[in-house]
């Protein structure tokens, strides 16, 4: 197949040439040239919920915040209250506008007293260090865009523990869901992260961009480790309720009718960027509300398709949608304006209504 | 990824075999490329049924993948006498073997068809698009 031609300007990760020597499909992806799958993307899916799948993440952006006024610095730039946070815990938060629009959905690492990382999704890297750069400005902190330096590799799946203990003397059994902590894999130099966006236990391991080729090799070599492209990542995280910035998230969007409410500290001693409107959003119920449907039939609702009543009359638009390789069947996420029933529902996939269900996120939750 | 030199091809990546042949019935599919840029296929609906009539270049069905769903237009036009019930049972054939086990359906044809390509101009094609 021929390239992609709007991926002749595409950066490329550290680990380029061992996706094609894979023979990876390669797709344009926010600006960096990465593998949109191996060979079949569902078995890729289906390595990562039985076993262990390797993703390479290079393209998300690590931003660094340090200085002694840096968690003040965070509590003011995002909707969190991350200054309490303990050295070496993470926590899942975003960064709004001052209107309160989703400029990004983050997570943020407090790698020492005075030192944190803040990742962010490649397509909104630069918005972000901009934002931070300059909200930071009245704070005795500064801000460092790290992404080139950084390769990021996830290792996820039930087996990821087993498997990362076989190249670590790290206490990686010992280190909680969203905790990280500094390591030797595969005698490299790493940060070991214990997140993930696939909805399965598992590892982001952050190394030098030299180092990415060294330990993608020593964790590909295991047996059973599969490598798996954004495809599978995509349908990964769709089944595990996981909202994707561009889809559910959007500078339109608030948090509230995302249902992320809870990550919005609006009760923080401090002020924060975009705390006047959300504090006014929170007051009233959100117009529309995000839902997860699953169809009855097998023609899948895909994003920016209409769901309707059973009378026909548009109630709201599909974010996601795609086949389930663990259900079997079509899943969704859609905002339903509010009001509306979740019962009798359709989406209108080119044209012809196809039932669904309303159900609750996530889809699938690991046992 | 080669383009089978004895096919025909559509400028919407089906592929056609057995013009020519005495019975008029040919097998439609759809190419290695086009399989490829769907990703894993996971639905294929046919509207027509056998002994239905299809015209050339007019819809006749949905391949839907893990990413994406692609109209499949029938190549030929005449009355279709087989469908592949392997195929719609099991969509992923088309990605293993899409010119062979992965066949779609089959047509008795009731013109010529005008505008096929050749072997050389659809790889051409691919490799512009």
């Amino acid at each position: 197949m021929s390239a992609d031609p709007t991926a002749k300007n595409a950066k490329q990760t550290p680990l380029h040439d061992v996706h094609q020597d894979l023979g990876a499909n390669l797709v344009d992806f926010a600006g960096y040239l990465m593998p949109l799958r191996y060979k079949s993307e569902t078995a890729e899916h289906e390595a990562v919920r039985t076993g262990a799948g390797l993703f390479d993440l290079s393209h998300m952006g690590e931003i660094f915040l340090s200085g002694p006024g840096a968690g003040a610095a965070l509590d003011f730039a995002l909707v969190g209250n991350l200054s309490p946070m303990p050295v070496g815990k993470a926590r899942y938060t975003m960064i709004c506008a001052p209107d309160g629009g989703v400029l990004d959905d983050l997570i943020v690492y407090r790698l020492e007293n005075e030192t944190w990382m803040v990742v962010a999704n490649a397509a909104n890297a630069a918005v972000v260090r901009d934002a931070l750069t300059d909200r930071v400005a009245g704070f005795e902190a500064e801000v460092e865009d790290r992404s080139d330096a950084y390769a990021l590799i996830a290792l996820q799946g039930p087996r990821a523990q087993q498997i990362l203990e076989g190249f670590t003397d790290a206490p990686v059994a010992g280190l909680k869901y969203y905790a990280i902590l500094a390591g030797r894999v595969a005698g490299l130099d790493a940060l070991i992260a214990r997140t993930g966006y696939t909805g399965e236990d598992g590892f982001e391991v952050f190394v030098a961009a030299s180092d990415a080729v060294a330990l993608w090799r020593a964790l590909a070599g295991v047996e059973g480790v599969v490598p798996a492209g954004l495809a599978a990542r995509d349908s990964l995280r769709l089944e595990a309720g996981m909202p994707l910035y561009g889809n559910e998230l959007t500078a339109e969007t608030s948090p509230f009718e995302a249902g992320l409410g809870r990550v919005v500290k609006l009760d923080k001693a401090v002020d924060f960027v975009g705390k006047a409107a959300l504090a006014e959003q929170a007051k009233t119920p959100p117009g529309r509300r995000l839902v997860g449907l699953v169809a009855r039939g097998r023609r899948a609702p895909r994003k920016g398709y209409q769901v309707v009543t059973s009378g026909g009359t548009p109630c709201g638009v599909v974010t996601s949608g795609a086949p389930s390789p663990t259900l079997g069947k079509p899943i969704a996420m859609a905002y339903l304006d509010s009001g509306v029933e979740g019962t009798d529902l359709a989406v209108d996939v080119r044209g012809r209504p196809e039932p669904v269900d309303v159900v609750d996120l996530p889809f699938y939750k690991r046992s | 990824m080669s383009v089978p030199e004895q096919l025909r091809y559509s400028e919407e990546h089906e592929w056609v075999s057995g013009l020519g042949g005495e019975d008029g019935i040919v097998t439609v599919g759809i190419t290695a490329h086009a399989a490829d840029a769907l990703g894993e296929i996971v639905y294929i609906e046919l509207q027509p049924s056998e002994g239905d009539t299809v015209e050339a270049g007019e819809p006749c069905g949905e391949v839907e993948s893990t990413k994406s769903v692609s109209d499949l237009y029938s190549p030929v036009s005449g009355e279709i006498t087989a469908i592949n019930s392997a195929v719609v049972d099991e969509p992923k054939v088309i990605n293993d073997d899409p010119y062979g086990e992965g066949w779609i359906f089959k047509v008795r044809i009731s013109e010529e068809p005008g505008d096929l390509l050749d072997s050389v101009a659809y790889d051409k094609l691919i490799e512009e698009s």
